[in-house]
């Protein structure tokens, strides 16, 4: 299999990362004008900024992150949405593309309905709230939902959308990534079974180089084994 | 000073010569093996081999605080629980949490406080589960080690990860690393965890008396061997992602299994034996 080869060098908390003249980015802190990893992650420097690339963790939503929730509750004027982090989302009524009258909010989401929208606001004690109003929000009907680590949904979607857009072109699925680390996937049967393996694929060599070419290998090799047969 | 009264005459802990009941010198740590990520549903954990010690700690978090009277709008808590296993001693240990286990959870709970950047999480908790497998003295050392781990598989930002080891007096000799029979029947242990990096010291505790002389003595051990079982640790976490690309192949199928072919199944009668349910539950799972 191509890609093979090093891996990434990893830091740890607690490891210096950085001298006087580089700022402490994202997964970093400084303390005596040097600068340490805060997290267990990749390093990166770029203009100056040193930063760990988290290889694990929590989601921690920001503003204007687009996620694939599930509704776990209903109020009169609310739903609340799981985002798959530790604070709870509401989803006011107001902020959907429909008309909601008050008390009428289980006729248009119920509980176990996935969606589609935008983390509209963060404030500083995490109050989180989401929205639908935006063109590609929506309730997601069928399909099925896939959970990756939140840490490691830059690399399924890639440099511009690369990854992603490999996945889509080659299995043919409609396929929407949360930066909340789901993903909500559709088509026939046998492309998102190859699919959702692509992803399991990507997420467990996500600090392995050259992963979009095995990743394309996979896909293709995939194919040649399911060849001859109708994809359900 | 030796309390005799407990002390089976003929036992020597330590001999003239400097070694002690199991071979080690004074200065000498048990074997430690450390695991990172050995647990599938934990955000992160972490199993530790530590002389006749085995220990798993377990991480959650940052999520959400329960009770929700708990949170706090600042910062995010940092809990603990360390439970002993009933077979992890010797006479069966009544489950639950005793006197004990809740003084030790509580120390370690605080001891973590200080490391993990909890401001950073406001209204969270960081839940950290050490579970106790086997004991054979040190299981607090054991457990905040492999817990300090854990936390960082979890990706919970912290300063530094946390080290510790314990130091004790057996037959008035300083001793690094006492096991059960030193414990027992030594004069004094004395647990203590550090941030490698600072020295900084966040968990501090004593068993018995040691005089100011024996206390710096006692503390120049634990701080030279947590400095080796801190790069035990870092060695733990960078294994555990450092897999070589065909260690992660060997895991993950190459292809996906042969697709049952559904309208072809459909025809076939229901009753008829050769319905290959197992076929079809795979392709499920496969899909999910």
């Amino acid at each position: 299999m191509e890609g093979k080869g090093p891996v990434r060098p990893i830091v740890i908390p607690g490891e210096a990362v950085g001298g006087p003249r580089l700022k402490p980015g994202p997964g970093t802190y400084s303390e005596g004008g040097r600068i340490f990893a805060s997290q267990l992650g990749i390093l990166s420097e770029r203009d100056g900024l040193v930063s760990v690339i988290p290889l694990a963790g929590r989601y921690i939503p920001q503003r204007g992150d687009a996620i694939v929730g599930e509704i776990v509750d209903i109020g009169p004027s609310h739903w609340l949405v799981d985002i798959n982090s530790p604070y709870p989302a509401p989803l006011h009524a107001t902020e959907v593309p429909w008309h909601v009258e008050f008390g009428d909010t289980a006729r248009f989401l119920n509980v176990g309905d996935a969606i589609l929208g935008h983390v509209s606001s963060v404030d500083e004690i995490k109050r989180v709230s989401v929205t639908m109003n935006s063109p590609e929000s929506r309730r997601l009907r069928g399909g099925q939902l896939l959970e990756v680590s939140p840490a490691k949904v830059p690399r399924v979607i890639g440099k511009e959308g690369s990854m992603i857009s490999l996945v889509t072109d080659l299995t043919h699925c409609r396929i929407y990534v949360g930066q909340n680390g789901r993903i909500w996937l559709d088509g026939t049967d046998g492309d998102t079974v190859i699919a959702a393996r692509a992803i399991r694929l990507i997420e467990e060599r996500a600090q392995a180089f050259g992963l979009t070419e095995s990743v394309r290998e996979f896909l293709e090799s995939a194919y040649r084994h399911a060849d001859g047969r109708p994809s359900a | 000073m030796v309390d005799i009264e407990h002390i089976p005459k003929e036992l020597k802990l330590i001999d003239e010569k400097g070694v002690r009941l199991d071979g080690r010198r004074h200065d000498e740590l048990r074997p430690i093996r450390i695991e990172a990520g050995v647990l599938r549903r934990a955000d992160g954990s972490a199993y530790v081999e530590w002389g006749g010690n085995k220990v798993l700690a377990a991480v959650y978090g940052p999520r959400e605080a329960h009770p929700r009277h708990l949170q706090d709008p600042a910062r995010a808590l940092v809990q603990c629980r360390y439970n002993m296993a009933p077979f992890s001693v010797s006479d069966r240990k009544r489950p639950g949490p005793d006197r004990r286990s809740v003084e030790i959870s509580k120390v370690i709970s605080e001891a973590f406080a200080s490391v993990v950047f909890a401001e950073q999480f406001p209204r969270t908790s960081v839940d950290i589960f050490i579970e106790v497998l086997q004991a054979d003295a040190g299981t607090r050392c054991a457990g905040l080690t492999a817990a300090s781990v854990a936390l960082a598989d979890a990706g919970v930002p912290m300063r530094d990860l946390v080290t510790s080891c314990a130091s004790g007096k057996i037959g008035g000799v300083v001793c690094l690393d006492l096991n059960k029979d030193e414990d027992n029947f030594g004069e004094a242990d004395c647990p203590m965890a550090i941030v490698p990096r600072t020295g900084e010291l966040v968990l501090l505790q004593m068993d018995g008396h040691l005089t100011y002389d024996e206390f710096q003595k006692a503390m120049e051990l634990s701080i030279a061997a947590t400095q080796r079982i801190y790069e035990m640790q870092r060695d733990a976490l960078r294994r555990r992602y450092s897999l070589s690309i065909d260690e992660i192949m060997k895991e993950s199928p190459a292809a996906p299994p042969r697709e049952t072919e559904l309208p072809e199944m459909s025809t076939q009668i229901v009753g008829e034996p050769e319905l290959d349910f197992d076929a079809l539950d795979e392709d499920r799972e496969g899909g999910a």
